[in-house]
């Protein structure tokens, strides 16, 4: 009993900041008044996760924080000093992979990023001797650190695209290694980051499709595994569809080959079909079933938006005119919804599965349509209607006046 | 015909002397000059007004004041019912030119000083109508339950709320708890057909009788000009020769509100959501911008008060006097004509015209 005590008193202790202990340290107080390099960790730490939670120089470096003489860095205190970039990971795993240790500062915390590290490209160029490739301080900083939940840390959501682009974007730093450097600037274009930008967090970024600690490319075959994650509807229907089997021979990546990969823009019928923006031509020829299929997806989707549009601008001209249509604006939107559905629909690459959405459709589309007609009709019986009132209106008004007129005239001698 | 009439005539005046309303009606003159067209105006208000209950009566056929179903039925009485839009639309229009008219009724009043003595009661309920007459559009706004009229009662409730000591009662006394609910929707509906109705019937009551009692105001002017000899004292009979003018006018404003129901019938906008953000550009009906507008300008600390609390507070001072000028202009009953007062009409007219016009700019 008195052991647990004893040691339950020692981890509060440890736990408690120095500063808020009372102790000195010896660290900061002297690299503080040094210059240049050797000053910055002292400038910067206050900031750090570490030092938030408590932890101290000396719990990562080693060392004799309560010695303010140079013995402090002494190697029989324990001083490690700063490691090489390939002890790096090693130096940060030997907390960061101790599950019991990471729980006392949150019972949540991950103890797997050193071995997913261990099976990134990075970690596996860096332990062949690749100093040039990202080790946990590249991507998080030193001294620093900030919580990824935190918008001014390179890791958070908002910045890892950037940061990844710090060395993916740069060509000559990549040079060597034969992979492309245009990454960033393709996916800045992409719809995803777009909707980053607007404050969806929840919109994919690098490691949403790549891993963090574990970042390798996806391979041809699990493209559609990654984009299936968040467009778990998609990645069904094409599981099913007859493209599947097709791809898996011509080893081809899924999803990316009609969307690309990182600038995936904002997808639009006219990539459905045999057009010239059309994305099923680039592998159908005419006389494929294929072929005759995507044509007749691309026809049934232009037919269902052309109703809508056709309806909208009906019920538009019927608003415009004051007329009250908002039942057949409400059911307008369940058409263009059918247009949602019939676009998911194509991933099945089946023009019935189209058809009996869009048919759905453009039967919704025809009556709002018509709703739109006879709101027009009602608008010009009502103006007929008020032609008649008012011309009763006006001859009863003469009437009256004339009536006034004889009343007050003087009387005929 | 004129047997019957006259036989109908004798039967009732031997139950409560209508022979006498026969005989006043018979003798009462309205006094001719220069400025009779602003007697009209009274009139066309009241028979704005009696269109009021009508198209109010047939709407309450088919309004049902609960947030579930107070927008849809009035879209109900919008598509559904035969000639509904033309009565939603007549009520809605209505009620806008109803509080114009009489606007112009009572600055016309003003202007032409018919609230001195001994017509100082006759103003008073005047103005008591009009008050009430905006009161009906406050409380008739939130009851489509549409999103434009659930985000201007809350910003006109909080007004209320902002007065000390009794604000925050008020508040919760106008919407029936904290927030705009289902609860101030049916205490608007209870305020817009029973509670206002019945206190305006009231008014209306008095200040007609006074009206038939005093007569019509002839102006200062003119009635030194006819005691000066300048000009002869003409005046017309009320039946039927200025009734028959007033018939007239009130048709006119049958075909003007036939003509905005058909080519611009009332929008119903969409249905209230309380939990979406308010819309941009938010603003009250035509007839409170000049208010809405001033208090955007008033800071948020005028000396010890609370911003919108002085505004409130001006604006009532102002209602005060405004009530109370036919006492304060005392003068104006001995025929002594003050450039003040109409300086103070002419200053009040301009501020609502121009402060109105920058709300909507």
């Amino acid at each position: 009993m008195k052991k647990i005590l004893v040691a339950l008193l020692m981890l509060v202790w440890a736990l408690i900041p120095a500063a808020a202990r009372g102790d000195t340290d010896s660290c900061i107080t002297c690299h503080s008044a040094l210059e240049g390099k050797l000053a910055e960790p002292a400038k910067v730490f206050d900031q750090d996760i570490h030092h938030q939670s408590g932890l101290t120089c000396a719990d990562c470096h080693g060392g004799d924080l309560h010695d303010d003489s140079l013995n402090a860095m002494s190697p029989a205190k324990g001083f490690r000093g700063a490691p090489k970039k390939t002890q790096v990971p090693e130096f940060c795993a030997r907390c960061h992979s101790n599950v019991t240790f990471m729980h006392n500062f949150n019972p949540k915390a991950r103890a797997d990023q050193y071995s997913q590290y261990l099976t990134s490209v990075h970690g596996k160029r860096l332990k062949q001797g690749d100093t040039k490739v990202a080790a946990c301080v590249d991507c998080h900083g030193v001294h620093n650190m900030l919580p990824a939940s935190d918008t001014r840390s390179p890791t958070n959501v908002a910045n890892v695209a950037t940061t990844c682009a710090h060395c993916h974007a740069n060509a000559v730093y990549m040079k060597g290694y034969g992979i492309p450097t245009d990454q960033f600037a393709r996916y800045q274009k992409s719809v995803h980051a777009e909707t980053l930008a607007q404050g969806d967090t929840s919109a994919p970024t690098c490691t949403t499709c790549h891993g963090n600690h574990g970042a390798t490319p996806p391979g041809v075959s699990s493209v559609p595994n990654v984009c299936g994650t968040c467009h778990v509807f998609f990645a069904q229907l094409f599981e099913k569809s007859p493209h599947r089997a097709a791809f898996a021979k011509l080893n081809l990546p899924g999803c990316v080959q009609c969307h690309s990969n990182h600038e995936i823009v904002k997808p639009v019928d006219d990539w459905v079909g045999v057009g010239p923006k059309s994305v099923c031509a680039n592998c159908h020829t005419s006389g494929e079933k294929g072929y005759t299929e995507a044509e007749g997806m691309a026809q049934d989707l232009a037919k269902l938006r052309e109703g809508i549009e056709r309806a909208d601008t009906t019920l538009d001209t019927a608003e415009r005119s004051g007329m009250e249509v908002s039942s057949a604006r409400l059911e307008l939107a369940s058409a263009n919804e059918d247009l949602v559905k019939a676009r998911v629909n194509v991933h099945t690459f089946n023009e019935a599965e189209v058809r009996k959405l869009t048919d759905q459709g453009a039967g919704i589309s025809t009556k709002t349509h018509e709703a739109g007609l006879a709101a027009l009709h009602e608008r010009d019986v009502r103006r007929k209607g008020l032609g008649v009132a008012l011309i009763t209106i006006v001859i009863t008004i003469g009437g009256l006046y004339l009536k006034i007129r004889q009343m007050e005239s003087p009387p005929r001698s | 015909m004129t047997t019957v009439y006259r036989r109908v005539l004798s039967w009732l005046d031997e139950r409560f002397g209508a022979g006498s309303i026969e005989e006043f009606l018979r003798h009462k003159t309205v006094p001719v000059h220069r400025h009779t067209v602003w007697y009209y105006f009274g009139g066309m208000t009241l028979f704005l007004f009696i269109i009021q209950v009508l198209t109010g009566i047939l709407l309450l056929l088919y309004y049902r004041p609960t947030p579930n179903d107070a927008f849809e039925s009035v879209q109900y009485v919008m598509t559904q019912v035969r000639f509904g839009w033309l009565i939603r639309s007549v009520h809605s229009w209505s009620a806008n030119l109803m509080i114009f008219t009489a606007f112009v009724h009572m600055f016309s009043v003003y202007f032409l000083k018919a609230y001195r003595k001994p017509r100082e009661l006759t103003w008073i309920t005047g103005m008591l109508l009009l008050f009430l007459v905006m009161g009906f559009g406050f409380s008739g706004y939130l009851l489509p339950w549409n999103t434009l009229a659930f985000f201007a009662t809350k910003v006109g409730t909080e007004m209320a709320g902002s007065i000390p000591v009794v604000g925050k009662w008020l508040l919760i006394y106008l919407r029936g708890g904290e927030e705009v609910t289902g609860a101030t929707l049916t205490r608007f509906f209870g305020f817009h057909v029973a509670v206002l109705p019945g206190l305006a019937t009231l008014l209306l009551a008095m200040h007609l009788l006074l009206v038939q009692r005093l007569g019509m105001s002839v102006p200062p002017g003119v009635e030194k000009a006819i005691g000066e000899g300048r000009q002869p004292a003409r005046s017309m009979p009320f039946f039927p020769n200025f009734l028959l003018r007033d018939i007239m006018g009130w048709y006119a404003a049958l075909g003007v509100l036939g003509a905005l129901a058909a080519i611009f019938p009332w929008e119903l906008g969409t249905k209230a959501d309380p939990f979406a953000p308010a819309p941009a550009g938010i603003h009250p009906e035509w007839y409170f911008l000049f208010m809405f507008q001033t208090l955007r300008y008033i800071p948020a600390k005028v000396i010890f008060l609370e911003g919108e609390f002085a505004g409130l507070l001006a604006f009532g001072a102002a209602a005060a006097v405004w009530v109370a000028v036919p006492f304060i202009d005392y003068k104006a009953g001995f025929g002594r004509v003050t450039r003040f007062f109409t300086g103070l009409g002419v200053f009040a007219l301009g501020y609502m015209a121009v402060m109105s016009a920058l709300a909507l700019r």
